[in-house]
């Protein structure tokens, strides 16, 4: 037993760290250090900066043009671009429909959709959840009836993460409304220029704009659109679910948001004291850290166990559940941790422009802006891709067995 | 990177499990804490035959010249069987402390544990000392060729077992100082020492040690005169890599039984594991479960390591997050047992007591959270 990675993965790591420290914009590096929002452009050019090194498809496999790393160099690569001040990867492309083509489409849609997944030239969204249809997906009602060599799409989408970024939307339909939930759903690409579709904001409790939903008239979707059989599409979601889980437990984002955590409480003063001095708050910093770096080390147990192959098993569901709680409770204590000035709230201030602007200059210290907004965004973690319930019930059925 | 353990720990880990199952039985358990004594030397003979209790004796004094590693191997076992016999306090921590010390009289008494034959435990806190370790008030003073002990040693484990108990005095300075503190080998039955014998809270035995005017020889001192600290606080931080692994164990027992449990009870016509509450507090058992499994592996890779702000880094981290661990997979299975984990007849109880133990043993978990936030600030 040995906590150090081998030789060649920590010369893996020095190699990435070496990439990031060049290639990598300084002002999108100060954006993401300082909690700042991140452009779609910004998002753009780090894939495609990616994608210039040989890396845009990062899980993929050499055959389809990835970098082919193991589970172990994916999770030195995602800890270290995260620590380094690099964007989070968008997953709808390279980490969730990306492995669903290559698994489960046609030659002809790999050739079509993957290569600009990788380049960074086609975004995609996801198409999962709908009003009616969250933990429970399999209840979804969004149609795709068959007219000739089309499906024609009638229904509504929610909760599309930066859909009004989207040149793709792959979608889970309903294709047969007689057979059991589970069996009647097909998994279709969607181009979101398509006639019919329309895309409306779901403003959310930061004032943010980064969640949307996509209604469907009679949208016309080519059955060459269709990912594998009809009515297959519950196996490719499942699939796609399992994917999602890779990078799960954030480790790297978390240590990150720790070290500002730790300036931001070090700058801060209590009693005339820095803060980061104070017994109370230095026992809630101490305690998330030794809940990281158990997690952290929980995340290493699950790769070494898996080094070799792809696919997290359920231990995917204890790394989801304490990465979330650890990465909510980092961005609340940054919330307390700058006292009254966590009360100002101005949209723009997400913004570094603004921030920078020597002449609107912000109450408070430049750090305190984004921090309020940023808690109650990151409530989101413990919600999304699976709540941490339903995490629960995956833990008590899958590893427990009851 | 891995955390595959060797063949040797895994055999290990297999032959002691395989012994403590079958020999060491709730029933026997139950029968050895209602003893007087408090431990059984057939057990303890048991375990030298195994070879146990040479594990961590060097190969030069006939013993297997382990480490923490192969001590959290056979641990969780102990755990599992709430082991009465003193495997902690002398096969791991005495020891420990015998290694550190590089003396000859060490390596005699060593040879002697190795084989079972002798059973040795460091008396080292004291009333005030709490988890302090470099706190020493009792006092040895040098006249002629002997030193004279006075003192008193606080709840310490398996006191009344041992033959042979090692007893930290100050030679020189003030309570609070880390130099001046040496370490000497006394009889149990050396005159002026008198021991009142208790059962802890898990049915293990210690006692309070009060030394009167106690002469040992100067051969007696363990090591240089006044620099022990460092040998003790070595040996109490391996022992509390190996408490971490034990309730790790405890734990993992504690989780299967609880399982169990609630898939045979039925209430309102069916098994209540079908009850998604206790689903889901089961879940978040095994979550502080498998953490507190990780943090025993740091601690195990740790305990030894010579830079000492790393090792107590990584212990302080380790003992605040497996003392929070326990007391939620304790209390929890607690609750999940219904009345019966209110009862002396169910083994439930009686782990629920051991883990109750380890969180207070070498500084709860408020005192590591503590030294944690101050070794990380600098």
């Amino acid at each position: 037993m040995r906590l150090e990675f081998t030789e060649e993965e920590q010369a893996f790591r020095e190699e990435v760290r070496s990439f990031v420290r060049e290639k990598l914009p300084p002002a999108i590096r100060d954006k993401v250090l300082n909690g700042f929002e991140l452009t779609r452009a910004d998002h753009v050019l780090w894939q495609r900066t990616l994608h210039e090194r040989g890396w845009g498809g990062v899980g993929w496999p050499k055959a389809f043009g990835g970098p082919g790393w193991n589970s172990v160099q994916q999770y030195i690569f995602e800890e270290e671009t995260a620590l380094a001040g690099a964007p989070r990867l968008i997953p709808f492309g390279t980490k969730m429909v990306a492995p669903v083509i290559m698994a489960f489409g046609n030659a002809a849609q790999q050739q079509r959709f993957l290569p600009p997944i990788s380049a960074g030239s086609e975004w995609w969204c996801q198409g999962y959840s709908e009003p009616g249809a969250g933990s429970d997906l399999a209840s979804l009602k969004t149609r795709a009836t068959l007219e000739g060599d089309h499906y024609v799409v009638n229904g509504q989408k929610t909760w599309n993460t930066l859909g009004q970024y989207a040149d793709w939307i792959f979608c889970l339909v309903r294709t047969d409304s007689q057979a059991k939930p589970q069996s009647g759903i097909s998994f279709l690409l969607i181009d979101m220029k398509s006639p019919g579709i329309s895309v409306r904001p779901i403003m959310l409790l930061d004032g943010g704009h980064e969640v949307n939903e996509i209604w469907f008239e009679n949208v016309r979707v080519p059955v060459q659109n269709r990912i594998g059989d009809e009515n297959k599409g519950w196996t490719y979601a499942k699939f796609l679910l399992g994917h999602e889980r890779t990078n799960i437990a954030g480790i790297g984002g978390a240590k990150r948001e720790l070290a500002r955590l730790k300036r931001i409480a070090g700058s801060e003063m209590k009693n005339r004291r820095p803060l980061i001095d104070d017994p109370l708050f230095a026992a809630d910093i101490a305690q998330v850290e030794i809940d990281l770096w158990a997690l952290e080390i929980t995340n290493l147990r699950v790769l070494s166990g898996e080094r070799g192959s792809r696919t997290p098993g359920p231990e995917a569901s204890i790394l989801k559940i304490r990465g979330t709680e650890i990465a909510q409770r980092i961005s609340e204590l940054m919330m307390r941790a700058v006292g009254p000035y966590a009360l100002p709230f101005r949209r723009e201030a997400m913004e570094a422009g603004w921030q920078s602007d020597p002449a609107r200059a912000a109450p408070g210290p430049r750090y305190a802006a984004t921090l309020a907004a940023a808690y109650m965004n990151q409530r989101k973690l413990s919600i999304f891709g699976g709540t941490n319930e339903i995490q629960k019930n995956i833990i008590s059925k899958m590893i427990v067995g009851l | 990177m891995n955390f595959e353990f060797s063949d040797e720990q895994q055999q290990l880990h297999d032959t002691v499990s395989r012994y403590l199952t079958e020999q060491y039985t709730f029933e026997r358990f139950r029968a050895i804490n209602a003893s007087p004594v408090g431990w059984d030397r057939t057990a303890w003979a048991g375990l030298a035959e195994l070879g146990v209790l040479a594990l961590n004796v060097p190969t030069a004094q006939g013993g297997l010249g382990f480490g923490p590693l192969e001590t959290l191997s056979v641990m969780g076992a102990c755990g599992r069987s709430l082991l009465l016999e003193p495997f902690l306090s002398s096969a791991v921590i005495a020891t420990a402390a015998l290694r550190a010390v590089d003396d000859a009289a060490a390596a005699e008494l060593l040879t002697r544990m190795a084989s079972g034959e002798a059973i040795a435990v460091l008396a080292h806190y004291e009333p005030e000392s709490r988890f302090e370790t470099q706190w020493v008030t009792t006092r040895a003073k040098k006249a002629g060729d002997h030193y004279l002990l006075d003192g008193h040693k606080a709840v310490v484990l398996h006191a009344g077992t041992a033959d042979t108990l090692l007893i930290s005095a100050r030679i020189a300075g003030e309570p609070h100082d880390a130099k001046g503190i040496s370490l000497f080998r006394v009889p149990r039955e050396a005159q002026g020492l008198t021991l009142d014998v208790y059962p802890t809270i898990d049915g293990q035995r210690a006692a309070e040690v009060y030394l009167k005017a106690v002469q040992v020889p100067v051969g007696a001192r363990l090591g240089e005169e006044g620099a022990a600290l460092p040998a003790i606080e070595a040996a109490l931080d391996i022992g509390l890599a190996a408490l971490c692994a034990e309730a790790v164990g405890v734990m993992q027992a504690l989780l299967d039984a609880t399982v169990a449990y609630v898939q045979s009870r039925q209430q309102f016509g069916t098994a209540i594991g079908h009850f998604q509450a206790l689903q889901h507090r089961i879940a978040d058992m095994l979550i502080h479960l498998e953490q507190a499994r990780s943090m025993s592996y740091l601690a195990a890779l740790r305990c030894a390591d010579q830079n000492v702000t790393e090792r107590r880094r990584a212990l302080s981290a380790a003992k605040a997050l497996i003392g929070q661990s326990s007391r939620f997979v304790g209390q929890q299975a607690v609750q999940l047992h219904g009345g019966m984990g209110m009862t002396d007849e169910l083994i439930v109880s009686h782990w629920f007591k051991r883990l109750t133990a380890a969180q207070l043993m070498f500084g709860d978990s408020d005192t590591h959270l503590q030294r944690y936030a101050a070794l990380t600030r600098s």
